[in-house]
C-alpha cells in the first residue's frame, strides 16, 4: 500500500520530468506523454481495486504518523475521480497528438500537462489541508502557464482574470486553514473533524465554512464568482482546454463536498440555504449565458458552470442520496466536459469558424463527429439513456426527499433550458445543409482519426455508463454513504 | 551588462564565494536555517552577477548546462530520492541514512536521502532563477547586455 497510492501523484512527476529533460525530441515527448497517461489509468484503476476489495487505503508520507505527517487517503470517491480522470487523460494525450502545434510542444505542453495532472490527483488523494492547499497552488500555476502557452492576446487577456481571481481564492481558502489550524491546532483532515467543537465553541462555524465556499467556489465556477471562467476557457487550444473544464472544476467541488463532508457535516444557521441558492443560481447563470452565446467554446464555458450547480445542489442536501447524485454527476461530468472540448476543437477546425451558426452541416460532412457530439452533448441535457439523466434523476428524487421544491423546479426548467441549447448546437452545427464550400481542415484521414479516435472512446463509454449505470452508481453509492458516515474515513486515517 | 572595471574584478572575487557558500548554506540546512533552497537563491545570485558584469552569453557559457535541464535534473533528483525510499521498502519520501566512518574523527559521517532531496531543490532553484533572468534577455536585449 506504501507504493501503489503515491503513484497517481508519482507517475505524472516522472513523466513531467522526464519529458521536460527530453525537451528536444518531440517523438519522445510524445510517446512518453501516452505512456505516462496509460500508466497513470493503470495505478488509478489498482487504486479503485484496492479501494472496492479492502476499503479505504491510508499512506503516511515520509513514515510520520497522522496527524503529525501527510497522509494520502483514498476512499471510494477519491479513488473514482483519479481514474476517471486519467482516463480523461489518456484520451487528452492522444488527441494532442494531432490537436497540439509543434511550437506549444516545444514549450513545455507536455510537461505542463502532466505537472497538472499530478496537482490534481494529488489534491483528490491528499487527507491533509495545507497539502491541499499546495496541490491547488501546482494546478494552478501549471493551468496559468498552459493558458498562457502560445501567447496570443485573447489567451493573455483570459489568464489576467484566471489569475487574479484564483489569487483570491486562495487567500480566502488559506485564510480558513489559519482559522482552523488556529482553533484544532491540526492540519490532518480526520483529526479536524475529531475536534471541531472548539469551533462550534467559538461561533466561526458558519466564517470558516463560507471562507471554504468562497475559495472553493471560485474555483468550481459558482455563482456569483464565475465569471472568469467563460472569459479564459475558450482561449486555450482543445487539449488543454478539455482538460480544465473535465477537471479544474472537479477539484474545487471535490473539496467543497469533503471539507462540508468532513467537518462541517450538519451545518449550523445559513449554510445549508447559502449552498442551495448559490446552486440555483449557478445553473441559471450557466444555462442562460450558453443560451445567448453564438461561440462554440464559450457556449461549452457556460455549460460547465450550469453543471456545477447540479453538484452543488445535491451537496446542498446533506442527504447520502443527494451526495451519492452528486458524486455521480461528477463522475459522469468528467468525461462530458472533455469530450465535448475535444469536439468543439474538431469542429473549429474542420469549418475554420468558432461561430455555431456558420458552421453548417457537419452531419453530412462528418457523421461520425455527429454522432460522438450526441452522446455528450445529450447526457448533458439529462436525456434517458445517457449516463447524465441518472445523475439528475437521483439528484431530484433527493431534493424531493428533502423536500426542497422550489431547487427541483429549478433544476428541471434549467435541464429543459439545457436541452434547448445542446438542441440548438445540434440543429446550426451539425443538421443544417450541407457546407458548400467544403471543409477548410486538410488534414489525412489518419490525422483526423487520430482526433476522432479519443472521442468516440469517451462516446462508447458513456453510453455504456448510461446504459448500465449500476457499477458506476453503486461507486457513487459507497462514496456518498463514505461522505455522510465518517467514522471509518477517520478510523483508516487517525488508527 | 554593465561596463565597469570595479564590478568585473568584484564579480571575479565574488562568484567562487558565493558558490562556496551556497555549497555551506545547502549543507547547513540539515539541523539550522538554510538548506536547498537558500543555497540555490545564493548561487543563482552568483551567475545573476555574472551576467550582470560580462554577459548573458558569457554566464550561459560558464553554467554549461542549460537551465532547463538544470531544473529537470533537480526536480529528478527529488523525485528520485523518494523513489529511492520506496525501492527499500520504507515510505515514500522517508529519510534512509548511511553513516560513513571518516578517518581520523571520532564520529561517522551520516548521509541521508534528505540530502540528495535537497539538492535536487538548489538545482531546481538554480535552473528556475536563471531561466527567468536569461529569458528576461532573450525578450528584451538590452536589459541585461547593452
Amino acid at each position: 500500500m506504501k507504493v501503489l497510492l503515491v503513484l497517481p501523484v508519482l507517475i505524472p512527476a516522472v513523466t513531467g520530468i522526464l519529458t521536460l529533460l527530453l525537451r528536444r525530441s518531440r517523438f519522445a515527448q510524445r510517446a512518453l506523454s501516452v505512456l505516462g497517461a496509460v500508466a497513470l489509468l493503470g495505478a488509478s484503476s489498482a487504486v479503485l481495486w484496492t479501494v472496492q476489495t479492502n476499503g479505504i487505503q491510508v499512506a503516511q508520507m515520509g513514515n510520520w504518523a497522522a496527524p503529525f505527517g501527510i497522509t494520502l487517503v483514498a476512499d471510494s470517491f477519491s479513488a473514482g475521480l483519479i481514474t476517471i480522470s486519467a482516463f480523461v487523460a489518456v484520451a487528452v494525450a492522444v488527441y494532442a497528438l494531432r490537436g497540439m502545434d509543434v511550437e506549444r510542444e516545444f514549450f513545455g505542453f507536455h510537461t505542463l500537462f502532466h505537472l497538472l495532472m499530478m496537482g490534481i490527483n494529488g489534491a483528490f488523494i491528499t487527507g491533509d489541508l495545507f497539502n491541499m492547499y499546495v496541490w491547488f497552488e501546482v494546478l494552478l500555476i501549471a493551468s496559468f502557464v498552459l493558458l498562457v502557452l502560445g501567447n496570443e492576446e485573447k489567451q493573455l487577456e483570459g489568464a489576467v482574470k484566471y489569475v487574479g481571481i484564483n489569487l483570491v481564492a486562495s487567500v480566502s481558502f488559506l485564510t480558513a486553514i489559519g482559522l482552523l489550524y488556529g482553533f484544532t491546532g491540526s492540519l490532518n483532515f480526520a483529526d479536524i473533524a475529531t475536534s471541531m467543537g472548539n469551533i462550534q465553541e467559538a461561533g466561526l462555524e458558519a466564517t470558516i465554512a463560507a471562507l471554504f465556499l468562497v475559495g472553493f467556489g471560485i474555483k468550481a465556477g459558482l455563482f456569483p464568482l464565475y465569471f472568469w471562467l467563460p472569459a479564459s476557457y475558450h482561449t486555450p487550444p482543445a487539449p488543454v482546454a478539455a482538460i480544465f473544464a473535465g477537471l479544474l472544476t472537479k477539484v474545487g467541488v471535490y473539496s467543497l463536498i469533503r471539507i462540508f463532508t468532513l467537518l462541517f457535516p450538519d451545518p449550523t444557521g445559513y449554510t445549508k440555504t447559502l449552498l442551495l441558492v448559490v446552486a440555483g443560481a449557478t445553473m441559471v447563470i450557466g444555462v442562460l449565458g450558453a443560451l445567448t452565446e453564438r461561440n462554440v467554446n464559450r457556449l461549452l464555458a457556460f455549460l460547465v458552470i450550469s453543471a456545477m450547480g447540479y453538484v452543488v445542489m445535491g451537496l446542498g442536501f446533506f442527504t447520502t442520496l443527494g451526495l451519492a447524485g452528486a458524486v455521480f454527476y461528477i463522475f459522469q461530468d468528467i468525461p462530458v466536459k472533455a469530450s465535448l472540448f475535444l469536439i468543439g476543437g474538431v469542429m473549429e477546425r474542420e469549418t475554420g469558424t468558432t461561430e455555431v451558426g456558420k458552421m453548417g452541416g457537419l452531419y453530412m460532412h462528418r457523421p461520425l463527429l455527429a454522432l460522438s457530439f450526441i452522446v455528450p452533448a445529450f447526457s448533458l441535457a439529462g436525456f434517458p439513456p445517457f449516463p447524465g439523466f441518472w445523475g439528475k434523476l437521483t439528484l431530484v428524487q433527493a431534493g424531493l426527499a428533502t423536500e426542497n421544491y422550489l431547487i427541483v423546479a429549478i433544476a428541471l426548467l434549467v435541464g429543459v433550458l439545457t436541452l434547448l441549447v445542446v438542441a440548438q448546437v445540434w440543429a446550426r452545427a451539425f443538421w443544417s445543409p450541407a457546407r458548400e464550400e467544403g471543409l477548410v481542415s486538410t488534414d489525412s484521414p489518419l490525422q483526423r482519426s487520430v482526433l476522432q479516435a479519443p472521442i468516440v472512446v469517451i462516446g462508447v463509454a458513456l453510453l455504456a455508463v448510461g446504459l448500465y449505470a449500476q457499477p458506476l452508481f453503486d461507486l457513487a453509492q459507497q462514496a456518498a454513504d463514505n461522505l455522510t458516515n465518517t467514522a471509518p474515513y477517520i478510523q483508516a486515517v487517525l488508527g | 551588462m554593465i561596463r565597469s572595471l570595479i564590478l568585473q574584478i568584484a564579480t571575479r572575487l565574488l562568484v567562487p564565494i558565493l558558490l562556496l557558500f551556497s555549497i555551506f548554506m545547502l549543507l547547513r540546512g540539515h539541523n539550522l536555517p538554510g538548506g536547498g533552497f537558500v543555497g540555490g537563491l545564493v548561487a543563482a545570485s552568483a551567475f545573476v552577477l555574472y551576467s550582470l558584469a560580462v554577459g548573458v552569453d558569457g554566464a550561459r557559457r560558464v553554467l554549461r548546462l542549460a537551465p532547463r535541464t538544470l531544473l529537470g535534473t533537480g526536480l529528478a533528483c527529488s523525485v528520485g530520492a523518494g523513489i529511492l525510499s520506496l525501492a527499500t521498502g520504507a515510505s515514500f519520501l522517508q529519510s534512509l541514512w548511511v553513516k560513513v566512518p571518516l578517518p581520523g574523527l571520532s564520529d561517522p559521517l551520516k548521509l541521508g536521502s534528505t540530502l540528495i532531496f535537497d539538492i535536487g531543490v538548489m538545482f531546481v532553484v538554480v535552473g528556475t532563477v536563471l531561466l527567468m533572468v536569461f529569458s528576461v534577455e532573450d525578450r528584451v536585449p538590452g536589459l541585461i547586455d547593452d
